[in-house]
């Protein structure tokens, strides 16, 4: 009897894809083709992961040829999400590279008979292979085969053999600065028609009536597409598809329910609900003697847009048995999955292909438009459509990030402690992501004449980082917790993943509240933290940062209507520490004027990446914060363009400043979603500092701070 | 609405194009003059992504007719570069990384240059001013706002 050993366990998605040539090749060329499951969302990953391949392998930054994800070659690596890229595609790739590397030196070792002690000197300089007195005896470039790669990884090389190379600037920014084509929306296929679609103007509505033949008629128009309410027109020219897409609004008509809730009361809405309700976690101790105050308080957010710069668009080519899709999806194999089951095709008859859109911060209509192209391109087959959302669809139809309300109670001992802490959220769900329900939840599968149920979205298991429930644990050592997070069951309004999920309003609930005890205590918040910590590194970002913002200096001058606030968080818990110090300007305006940013991602692979992504988050965190809030009325979401969904201006923008604690013995953690949640917390406690006015809904627009300040004064 | 023949005076060159004349110039530009670098963003003239220089202004091209841009010099961010060699706010922008997607990058280039054509010594007052109406989602303002004043110390100096 034969027994299989198991399979050593191999770094990030290594480990489910173990074939070195699936990750690598090694060309004659003198190139290095890179193939990663993971896309390019305007990150910067791609120039990430090639910096891990050039230290690893010891070759320049310009002999490096990333190739786009695809179903049909690239390593199944999920979704590019959560911060989890350079854990998952850079963990493999690092061993990858090292073993390609290994593999390499010892086919030159063989190939001029070396002695064990010279070959294990053996060093690469740019693909050059040298000993150890500098003498070039061979290279990757004259050995190159792919035969060589051809293997599973063993796990057996070591990484960390070459010294880390100089950041390497981004392999994209001279295309965008030139205006080379780079994106979904450049696309040009020979033949290709434009495709416009138009969704039903409100969650609940359905098609009654539309006389296609009018359309049909006009100048350019090569079909109209009806199936059910999905409703969609093909041009020869996009300006065509543009007008017969005006015509189809015109004569459509529609019925339209009431089905969304007042978005005036959102908190109550949310716990109204049918729940799933589960219990994220909890602690216990013995009752603590001498508990002298309570404190309790409530948060929220609103639904917010994902208002990516650009329109989603798709590019799709549909033969009977062959269905090709160009998207900016950031889960090609899901998408797979959802389009194989809609179009009957088995996976291997639907291709899907990465293709860079604009920046993407969540499920935004990348998936949607996707099926949209893909459902016009099945009226023409042979013909590549492409097919591209107006900015209204891309702010009222893509999924929303969902609103969040979080009650938060605490019992704080005669010493000034925390002793029991109650945290308690409801929301809808936070993954609606295509190929994980158990019908697919493209936007048009709804609509269709055999239309798909509408399904409700859900949480990732808290091991996956979660929901609702992300950083609703506590990062103190309090020494008694509890966390509870209720699930509603109904979705008047689509919503699904934005960066950094349940834990913006968890953090900037439970930080927010920490400061109120803080304050409320007489306790200088900074030392109120640092009381309920003994994480060395989370201490360590928090006093980092209270070092770059001078903060007792800047809590101790009272400057009329500026305030100072900080926040902290571990993201997810076991993520990258971030903590955070915002300076407010509260005249006649609320302005945040200076971010300070201290974060730990572990070990710094692309440094000026990390910082560009923290700069990033942070910002977008402001306009979340003092902005952002999707409208609608009772069937429409009404804000729909620019003027309707303000979001920051450059003008508006802090000044942000960041440090980076770089761990280089410890593993890397990602830096896309560490900042959200602290920044809105720093904000709101920065507001506080300033006029003695508690803001706890966001977004903190001047009417929302004249509310708070009625109902403290009413209280 | 009538197709005709427009010569279009288009990044230095002459530039002949079949359209209908109230075509919006931002499709023209990309689809029958295969110039890529303008993009869509809103098609309302409020977000600044379809940005190029009329006459040496920023405009949006999304909602401004072809026969309009008829016989007036139009640049385009391709038109940026001379002769393959980039211009200092391009070069600027690699310098200091400032882009994350880079889809509004087209449009802040093309009103930062006439920025800088205007004073060749702008404050951070005056950069906010100037790109106010261009919206990154990104957050890559900060970047972009080093980038345009870096170009112009390199232009000064």
């Amino acid at each position: 009897m034969t027994t299989t050993p198991t399979p050593v366990s191999l770094p990030g998605s290594l480990n489910a894809n173990r074939r070195l040539s699936q990750w690598l090749a090694i060309n004659p060329d003198g190139t290095v083709t890179v193939r990663t499951g993971k896309v390019e969302l305007g990150q910067g990953i791609a120039t990430a992961l090639a910096q891990i391949v050039c230290e690893e392998l010891g070759v320049a930054a310009s002999r490096i040829r990333m190739v786009a994800a695809s179903t049909a070659a690239s390593p199944n690596e999920g979704v590019t999400a959560g911060s989890m890229s350079v854990h998952d595609s850079g963990g493999a790739l690092r061993q990858v590279s090292a073993e390609a590397r290994a593999i390499y030196l010892q086919a030159a070792a063989l190939e001029l008979n070396l002695s064990d002690s010279d070959a294990a000197r053996l060093t690469v300089v740019d693909g050059s292979i040298q000993t150890s007195s500098g003498e070039a005896i061979s290279s990757y470039w004259t050995l190159a085969s792919q035969a060589m790669l051809d293997r599973d990884a063993t796990g057996l090389a070591r990484p960390g053999k070459v010294s880390s190379t100089a950041a390497m600037q981004r392999l994209d920014i001279p295309d965008k600065v030139t205006g080379r084509p780079r994106f979904v929306h450049d696309m040009m296929l020979p033949g290709m028609l434009f495709g416009r679609v138009l969704h039903p103007p409100s969650p609940g509505a359905t098609l009654l009536g539309i006389d296609l033949t009018v359309v049909d008629a006009l100048p350019g128009v090569v079909a109209t597409v009806r199936d059910g309410s999905f409703l969609g027109v093909l041009a020869s020219d996009e300006y065509a598809a543009v007008k017969a897409l005006a015509k189809l609004a015109a004569l459509a008509s529609w019925q339209e329910p009431q089905t969304l809730p007042d978005m005036h009361e959102l908190p109550a809405f949310l716990r109204g609900q049918q729940h799933d309700t589960m219990l994220v976690g909890e602690k216990t101790s013995e009752p603590v003697a001498g508990v002298t105050r309570q404190f309790q308080a409530s948060y929220s957010r609103p639904f917010i847009a994902q208002a990516s710069a650009a329109p989603s668009c798709a590019v799709a080519r549909y033969s009977p048995d062959l269905l090709e899709v160009w998207t900016h999806s950031q889960g090609i194999f899901n998408l797979r999955a959802d389009l194989s089951t809609i179009f009957g095709l088995q996976e291997g008859q639907v291709r899907v292909q990465h293709a860079e859109g604009a920046g993407s911060y969540g499920h935004n209509g990348a998936d949607d438009v996707a099926c949209d192209a893909a459902l016009l391109a099945r009226a023409v087959p042979g013909h590549a459509v492409r097919v591209q959302w107006t900015r209204e669809d891309e702010l009222s139809h893509s999924p929303l990030g969902a609103a969040m309300a979080v009650d938060v109670k605490a019992e704080v001992s005669s010493d000034g402690r925390i002793v029991d802490w109650q945290h308690e959220v409801w929301s809808n769900g936070h993954s609606m992501r295509p190929g994980r329900s158990k019908t697919p939840v493209l936007l048009a599968a709804t609509h269709l004449a055999k239309p798909y149920d509408r399904q409700v979205a859900i949480n990732m298991p808290l091991a996956s980082g979660g929901g609702s429930e992300r950083n609703s644990v506590p990062t103190y050592d309090f020494a008694a917790w509890r966390a509870i997070s209720h699930r509603c069951l109904s979705m008047p309004i689509r919503t699904s993943s934005l960066r950094s999920l349940g834990a913006h309003c968890n953090v900037f609930a439970s930080e927010s509240f920490v400061d109120e005890i803080a304050t409320g205590l007489g306790v200088d918040p900074l030392e109120f933290r640092l009381r309920h910590l003994t994480d060395p590194r989370a201490k360590d970002v928090l006093t980092a940062v209270a070092g770059m913002a001078n903060w007792h200096s800047l809590r101790s001058t009272k400057v009329e209507g500026r305030g100072v606030g900080i926040a902290f968080a571990r993201y997810k818990n076991t993520g990258a520490w971030c903590a955070v110090v915002a300076l407010v300007d509260a005249g006649h305006e609320l302005r945040v004027k200076n971010l300070w940013i201290a974060v730990d991602v572990g070990r710094a692979v692309h440094m000026d990446g990390i910082v560009n992504q923290i700069e990033g988050g942070a910002i977008q965190a402001v306009s979340w914060t003092l902005k952002e809030a999707a409208q609608f009325d009772r069937t429409r979401i009404t804000s729909s363009t620019w003027e309707t969904y303000p979001i920051l201006r450059f003008s508006e923008v802090p000044a942000v400043q960041v440090e980076v604690i770089d761990r280089p013995e410890q593993k890397s953690l990602g830096s896309g979603e560490a900042t959200n949640g602290p920044v809105s917390a720093a904000i709101a406690n920065a507001i506080f500092n300033a006029l003695d006015v508690r803001v706890r809904h966001m977004p903190f627009t001047m009417d929302a701070i004249t509310k708070a300040a009625l109902a403290e004064e009413n209280s | 609405m009538t197709s005709r023949e427009i010569k279009l005076n288009l990044n230095g060159r002459v530039c002949a194009v079949d359209a209908e004349e109230n075509t919006p110039l931002l499709y023209v530009l990309r689809n029958e003059c295969d110039l890529k670098g303008t993009r869509f963003g809103c098609g309302a003239a409020q977000c600044g992504s379809c940005h190029v220089l009329i006459d040496g202004v920023s405009v949006a091209s999304c909602d401004m007719p072809l026969w309009s841009a008829a016989s007036k010099a139009i640049v385009t961010v391709e038109g940026l570069s001379q002769s393959g060699e980039l211009s200092a706010l391009q070069q600027a922008f690699i310098d200091e990384q400032a882009a994350q997607c880079g889809y509004c990058i087209s449009g802040i280039l093309i009103s930062a240059t006439e920025l800088l054509q205007k004073n060749h010594q702008p404050t951070e007052a005056d950069v906010h001013a100037a790109l106010d109406k261009h919206l990154c989602r990104c957050g890559s303002h900060n970047r972009i706002v080093r980038a345009v004043l870096r170009a112009a110390s390199k232009v000064a100096a």
